[in-house]
């Protein structure tokens, strides 16, 4: 039999076929299916109208993050409005036998944050959820899909999704990473040069040595901003990191099942002679920290680099960038390297995780933060707190003058209390810098590593990590 | 699963917004997401946009409220996921978008609606914006049967993933009763794939 090479991408997606349509569309069977409070009342709601049961309940499950609030967690929230949705939650998963890790399972979280740290999310497995940074999941080898609220609905009714077929780029990040360059650098300059709307009809596999060395907390924060590129789907192919990252996770399998799934996870890599569609190379060498001057996260710099002149940037990009530039009151010329901050955040599904707080932390220890700056750590989960907690990391962090806050999505998008105010800047290490994103209309985002958020909070303006390491 | 509706052109008024990379929160700002319905969305969408543009933004003009088709540019619907986006301009008035490029998980959620999203080059949807600058009333025509768009003298080809194409001309937009005619086979792909079986772990076994 000739040996036709597969990306993993392929391998999943023929593994996950229920059928073709005529329509060209592919059902594809979803293994797990990951629900927030935000995107799923509506779709509870429809399935309650269809007469329809949860087609999966044991592959569904359940957390509360976007409107958490990070101060004072008890209940019932001070925002009516974020306990309704709680309470709604609550009603829909009771209803239709969805597991949910509220807070006082200890299992809480950010969704894309909790996923892998359970072990639900696993190489070769197919993963939705009503979230765009579903992609993060891509980080273990598995095929993971942001969706919208129908979807939900189309999930949760049938375990499955209707889809167009993808095409697969290949992404090469080779050599190594310099001192005080980390995943989100990476991740920002890939969508730098491939631009934010480069991905669209792409699956993005990330490889290379850089990937190679990177432990699977990394790998998220590259594939978590997959969909800020455009690409739908991002992941990296499962190797001894991942193995070693998932064993002994409470949903892992265990004793001989798990060497079993570790032989299948083998086999659903990408043979080493796929063919992709399209493929990009990317020198690590060639990478510094990357902050963002614009409105957009493929309008990023170097930390060492100037705010660009749109006048000089090709037609097609200039309006968007003199409009942003006005936005972020930067001048063109200009270094971002000194600009002043209000409010500092560390925290989100592309930063959040225990190996960000460490980075965070060992810059926060070396110093205080500056008088008039607001600095927030939100962990991503109480898992992730609890871990923070055992190391001492909450201690180095409030000592060091950032409030040490409750797991949740906070001042990513400001569903709960935590925003901005004004025309704030906000170092940030979260994933979007769009205008409002924060939560007041004005407000500005800075874009970049949870360690440069840190040396942006100690020396009150945006900083070269490289300089306080 | 609502009744089947074939969805074979939309033509209507339309109205153009300027602008690259147009994301999801600015369509609808994250605090408007917080209730269990989509209800009342329409009324706020683009709210920050609006409110910086004191009366002045397309939304705000008589002409807009008459619209059901909307012109853009380059990737819009970037950004997150919320359907609560195509809720809020189809709650506004919207039926149909014409651009250069849509984000993809907004594209897909525009078709689960019935919504569709059909992209034309570039010196297309320019000649149609300054067609509607000249002429707001003049009604565009966006035939998803010939891949076409036609407005006055302009008629330009449009593309969408062809897939979505044969959802809107079937009917068969709405998937979840699509979806569920072939429940049977996924019960059998579910029952074969390793980790819903063979290594199924953990506290699965508890479920």
């Amino acid at each position: 039999m000739a040996h036709h090479a597969k990306s993993l991408f392929d391998k999943v997606w023929e593994a996950h076929t229920v059928r073709a349509l005529p329509s060209g569309q592919t059902q594809l069977f979803i293994g797990l299916h990951l629900v927030h409070e935000v995107t799923s009342p509506q779709a509870f709601a429809m399935l309650r109208e269809l007469g329809l049961a949860v087609a999966f309940p044991h592959r569904t499950f359940a957390t509360v993050d976007h409107i958490v609030p990070t101060d004072n967690v008890a209940r019932p929230f001070a925002d009516p409005l974020a306990e309704a949705m709680m309470r709604e939650l609550e009603r829909n998963t009771s209803e239709f036998g969805v597991r949910f890790f509220t807070r006082e399972t200890g299992r809480q979280g950010v969704v894309h944050v909790i996923g892998p740290e359970l072990g639900l999310t696993q190489p070769g497995m197919t993963i939705a959820c009503g979230d765009s940074h579903t992609s993060t999941h891509g980080a273990f080898g598995a095929v993971a899909f942001g969706i919208g609220t129908s979807q939900v609905r189309d999930v949760l009714a049938s375990q499955c999704l209707l889809l167009d077929r993808p095409k697969v780029r290949r992404i090469d990040v080779t050599g190594k990473l310099g001192p005080g360059v980390y995943a989100k650098d990476v991740i920002l300059e890939i969508i730098r040069r491939l631009g934010v709307n480069g991905g669209a009809g792409y699956a993005y596999e990330y490889g290379g040595a850089v990937l190679s060395a990177m432990d699977l907390e990394q790998r998220m924060t590259i594939c978590n901003m997959s969909i800020e590129g455009g690409a739908r789907v991002g992941y990296v192919n499962p190797d001894e990191h991942t193995f070693t990252y998932l064993q002994e996770r409470s949903y892992a399998p265990k004793a001989e099942a798990w060497e079993r799934a570790v032989a299948w996870w083998r086999s659903m890599a990408s043979d080493l002679d796929a063919s992709y569609d399209d493929r990009f190379v990317l020198a690590g060498e060639d990478i510094a920290p990357t902050v963002t001057w614009g409105t957009n996260p493929g309008q990023a710099i170097p930390i060492d680099g100037v705010v660009p002149d749109p006048e000089r940037l090709p037609a097609a990009e200039r309006s968007s960038a003199a409009d942003a530039l006005a936005y972020m009151g930067l001048r063109p010329g200009a270094p971002l390297a000194g600009t002043p901050i209000d409010v500092a955040f560390i925290g989100s599904c592309t930063n959040g995780r225990i190996s960000d707080l460490r980075e965070a932390a060992r810059v926060a220890m070396r110093g205080h933060v500056a008088p008039g700056v607001k600095a927030l750590v939100v962990p991503g989960s109480q898992a992730v707190a609890q871990q923070a907690s055992e190391e001492g990391l909450d201690v180095i962090f409030t000592t060091a003058g950032f409030e040490w806050r409750e797991p949740g999505c906070s001042m990513c998008l400001a569903m709960n209390p935590d925003r901005l105010q004004g025309d704030q800047l906000c170092a940030s290490s979260s994933n979007r810098n769009f205008k409002g994103r924060q939560g007041s209309p004005r407000g500005r985002t800075v874009l970049m590593s949870p360690a440069m958020v840190a040396a942006a909070a100690i020396r009150g303006r945006i900083t070269d990590v490289r300089e306080v390491l | 699963m609502n009744e089947i509706r074939r969805i074979l052109e939309v033509a209507g008024k339309a109205c153009f917004l300027p602008g690259d990379d147009i994301d999801t929160d600015r369509i609808i700002p994250a605090r408007f997401l917080k209730a269990i319905t989509f209800t009342g969305l329409g009324e706020h969408a683009f709210a920050d946009d609006r409110a910086a543009a004191r009366g002045a933004h397309l939304f705000d003009q008589h002409v807009t409220s008459q619209a059901s088709i909307l012109v853009v540019e380059r990737n819009f619907g970037c950004g997150s996921s919320r359907e609560h986006a195509p809720q809020a301009l189809m709650r506004y008035g919207f039926q149909a978008f014409v651009g250069v490029s849509f984000a993809e998980i907004f594209a897909g959620n525009c078709t689960a609606l019935g919504l569709p999203c059909v992209r034309c080059r570039p010196a297309d949807v320019a000649a149609l914006a300054a067609t509607l600058a000249g002429h707001p009333d003049v009604p565009v025509v966006i035939s998803l049967s010939d891949k076409v768009v036609r407005c006055g003298e302009l008629s330009c080809a449009l593309e969408m993933p062809e897939g979505q194409r044969a959802q809107l001309l079937d009917g068969t937009w709405d998937a979840t009763a699509v979806l569920l005619q072939a429940a049977d086979r996924t019960a059998a792909l579910a029952a074969g794939l390793p980790y819903m079986s063979g290594f199924a772990g953990g506290e699965d076994h508890l479920a």
